[in-house]
């Protein structure tokens, strides 16, 4: 009897423990937005040197300069407007090469994967200098059609997850389809498609997220013109010496917070999805 | 030896597996090695099965077939496949024509990348001196592998087209039905669908990925840098030279530093890789377990917080971070004001704290996306495993260590693997971090936080080295490679041994 008590004991103390830790967790995970958030709204200049958190003076201000003397709104629609393009080009490409990676059967299915794999491997910024030589040959660099091309012409090497769960898609559905006469075109669009809609919301979601955190490649062809700057690239500008990042810290503290309102809305509204997409694309070797 | 195996725990099998690959590896290299010959003799039967084909279609043909050697397609056209004829017609055509006026005035001068870049000329128009431009070293090697590539596919569909010519008269001498255009025309929705599908996707990739890639290595093996910008000055080969001098073997003062620094760089990337994929695997794993255990309540409001920091753009999160950070950053004035510390904290301007700092901030950025993947996957262990562990009067510490974390390094090993590869080129992280920072004086454009991709970044971006970087980036894809097979391999073996349980 005096045993099973203090096991609960036990227990409960190992439960407090949990909950403390717990607690601790998400206090260092959330605090630093809320920083981002509080500082947002600062209204007095108070540079880097500042050493308190909360404004002395509480005011839309930075969000009044953020919209009406800085590009930055300019720079929102920039990346939208490339974020949307990619999306509908990448997600067609993705699926329509995961179909025929996972139903048809072909000599080289076998090499091109292969080819596909191994090309994963080359740090894609080497490619990307190679293209931007040709962009600039053509006069498309520093421009939002040379930025989209970039983005989406290596679309196919991302069928991985999404070929997986083609994959998973019983293959007697098709056969059946088969026998019947269908096509391997109305297969494709009438009874895989279909079924598909966890997988193609996760390919949206990714697609669609993406440019908005891209740097690398994005710094690189728009380099010296600010008015093609995606946010990433506009916002890491204000900070790259430290007299323009006193200036602009609070401003990019606003900036932060407009930029990911949307984002993570998309993102809570469709979080079932993205777990799975990532939960199954990981645990299939 | 194999029930010895059985009667191990997980753990020790994963051990035994462990050491039974490294044991093995110097075998498989000799295997891989002595599986060449058996290769390049399936390769050789296979190029000389093209002649041999081709030589049949030569010897046997009818002269519909033997004209369409020189013409193509004509062939089918005289047997009234009209479309796959003037489509391989078309296309003759037109290679001819690429190559009458484009591809041949860049391919002869391949070999030395343009004569003259650019003359300053009296223009009589404008009575000014102005610069006339002549070669291109850029554009001659870029069309130049062009038309390589175009040759290439010339030749291929050229032998696609005898072949199919000759497969037709064959077809047509026993009397069988040939395909008309409209056949040909409903196949590409079903016999030929992925024709269809891939055409697109595989041009982009060739186009913009795997051409550029092959001109970045040529561009490894030139002078191609600041001195050497076309149009106003040419490049041209200079052999293995970069790749010398980035080894240390170089003749100036500058190799031994670039070595240094390749080396140093080197390194860091993969003690980065290493550490920050573990770190984060391993306490992802603790957060979800601790979230999951049994009574602990409010398990999806703490899952959400989590999964919140995930849907903030990871720029942001980053780049707020680095001004946290800084020296004069809120967080060092903070602890100045309150006395806990009398001098900022260096996070990000001292070598070794700003590489823990990278490794620390990487954790809270990663935590909850490795949470998120193994919450799912603990689910699905079995329970009773952990109900009879218990009866066996094991601890949580011995169930994790025998139960937990040999089942999840079963399950998951292809996202740590792909994890830990994309570690080794995690530009964001780093990069909008600490910028490679702080910068070092006996390190050649990098600093001691610099990955190979982003010293790559920099040598291309702030330094037009070009020459040099694509040779970093071509032994970047070298360690990349290196540790995908050996990881790779290693997953393989685990997995063919037999299912976990």
């Amino acid at each position: 009897m005096k045993k099973y008590r203090s096991k609960k004991g036990a227990e409960k103390l190992s439960l407090a423990l949990i909950y403390t830790v717990l607690t601790i967790i998400s206090v260092i995970w959330l605090l630093p937005f809320l920083m981002l958030i509080i500082l947002s709204f600062r209204g007095e200049q108070a540079g880097m040197s500042a050493d308190y958190l909360f404004p002395r003076q509480w005011s839309f201000d930075n969000y009044i300069k953020l919209f009406t003397e800085t590009k930055f709104l300019n720079w929102y629609g920039n990346t939208m407007l490339v974020s949307v393009v990619v999306t509908v080009v990448q997600t067609i490409i993705v699926l329509v090469t995961s179909y025929a990676l996972s139903r048809l059967r072909f000599k080289m299915r076998k090499p091109l994967m292969n080819v596909m794999l191994i090309l994963g491997m080359f740090p894609g910024f080497l490619s990307m200098t190679a293209v931007y030589f040709v962009l600039k040959e053509i006069n498309l660099t520093q421009n939002l059609f040379g930025l989209i091309l970039v983005y989406s012409a290596s679309s196919a090497m991302q069928y991985y997850i999404c070929k997986g769960f083609f994959d998973t898609i019983p293959k007697s559905l098709d056969e059946a389809a088969r026998i019947d006469g269908a096509s391997r075109h109305t297969v494709f669009f009438k009874i895989i498609l279909p079924l598909a809609k966890p997988i193609i919301i996760y390919t949206i979601l990714t697609a669609f997220i993406a440019p908005w955190g891209e740097y690398m490649f994005s710094s690189f062809i728009m380099l010296g013109n600010p008015d093609k700057f995606t946010v990433a690239v506009g916002m890491k500008s204000w900070l790259d010496n430290s007299t323009m990042a006193s200036e602009y810290f609070t401003i990019f503290c606003a900036a932060a917070v407009v930029v990911s309102i949307p984002i993570t809305a998309l993102f809570i509204w469709l979080q079932r999805y993205y777990v799975e997409g990532v939960t199954g694309g990981s645990v299939k070797g | 030896m194999d029930l010895e195996y059985l009667k191990k725990s997980p753990l020790e099998k994963f051990y035994f597996n462990f050491k039974n690959f490294f044991k093995r590896l110097p075998s498989s290299f000799a295997a891989f090695f002595k599986a060449i010959p058996k290769k390049l003799m399936k390769i050789w039967l296979a190029f000389t099965g093209i002649f041999v084909n081709i030589g049949t279609a030569a010897k046997k043909g009818d002269w519909k077939t033997r004209t369409s050697f020189a013409v193509m397609g004509f062939g089918f056209i005289c047997r009234k496949q009209y479309l796959r004829g003037i489509l391989y017609l078309a296309f003759e055509l037109l290679f001819v024509l690429y190559m009458v006026f484009f591809g041949w005035k860049y391919l002869v001068k391949m070999g030395s990348l343009g004569e003259i870049a650019c003359l300053e000329e009296w223009d009589d128009a404008l009575g000014v001196f102005t610069y006339k431009f002549y070669d291109n070293s850029l554009l001659i090697l870029l069309y130049s592998l062009l038309t390589i590539f175009i040759m290439v596919a010339f030749v291929y569909v050229w032998y696609q087209n005898v072949k199919g010519n000759f497969l037709s008269q064959q077809f047509e001498e026993a009397h069988i039905r040939l395909a008309t255009s409209k056949d040909d025309i409903r196949s590409y929705a079903d016999q030929n669908y992925h024709k269809t599908l891939l055409s697109i996707p595989i041009l982009g990739l060739v186009v913009f990925t795997v051409l550029p890639l092959f001109f970045m290595v040529f561009i490894a093996f030139t002078n191609y840098d600041k001195a050497h910008m076309p149009p106003h000055e040419l490049f041209s080969w200079t052999g293995a030279d970069n790749f010398v001098t980035v080894l240390g073997g170089g003749v100036s003062a500058n190799s031994k530093i670039f070595a240094y620094t390749f080396g140093e760089v080197l390194l860091w990337t993969i003690v980065w890789a290493f550490f920050a994929t573990f770190t984060n695997y391993i306490l992802g794993m603790v957060v979800a377990i601790l979230i999951n255990k049994k009574g602990v309540r409010f398990k999806k409001l703490w899952r959400t917080i989590l999964v919140m920091t995930i849907a903030i753009p990871q720029f942001v999160s980053l780049m707020f971070m680095s001004q946290l950070l800084a020296d004069q950053g809120l967080i060092n004035n903070l602890l100045l004001k309150w006395g806990v510390i009398d001098k900022a904290i260096p996070f990000l301007t001292d070598g070794t704290a700003a590489r823990i700092t990278v490794i620390f901030v990487n954790i809270w950025i990663g935590i909850p996306y490795s949470m998120l993947i193994c919450t799912g996957i603990l689910m699905n262990i079995p329970q009773d495993l952990y109900e009879s562990a218990r009866m066996d009067g094991a601890g949580p510490v011995t169930a994790y260590m025998k139960i937990t974390l040999p089942y999840m390094l079963h399950v998951t090993m292809p996202y740590l693997i792909t994890q830990f590869i994309g570690n080794l080129n995690n530009f964001n992280v780093i990069f909008l971090l600490t910028g490679g920072n702080p910068s070092s004086l006996d390190m050649q454009f990098a600093g001691k936080t610099d990955l190979l991709i982003t010293w790559l970044y920099k040598l291309t971006v702030s330094e037009s080295q070009y020459g040099i970087a694509s040779v970093i980036g071509i032994f970047t894809f070298a360690v990349v490679a290196v540790f995908s097979l050996i990881l790779y391999n290693r997953s393989k073996s685990v997995k063919n041994e037999e299912e976990f349980m």
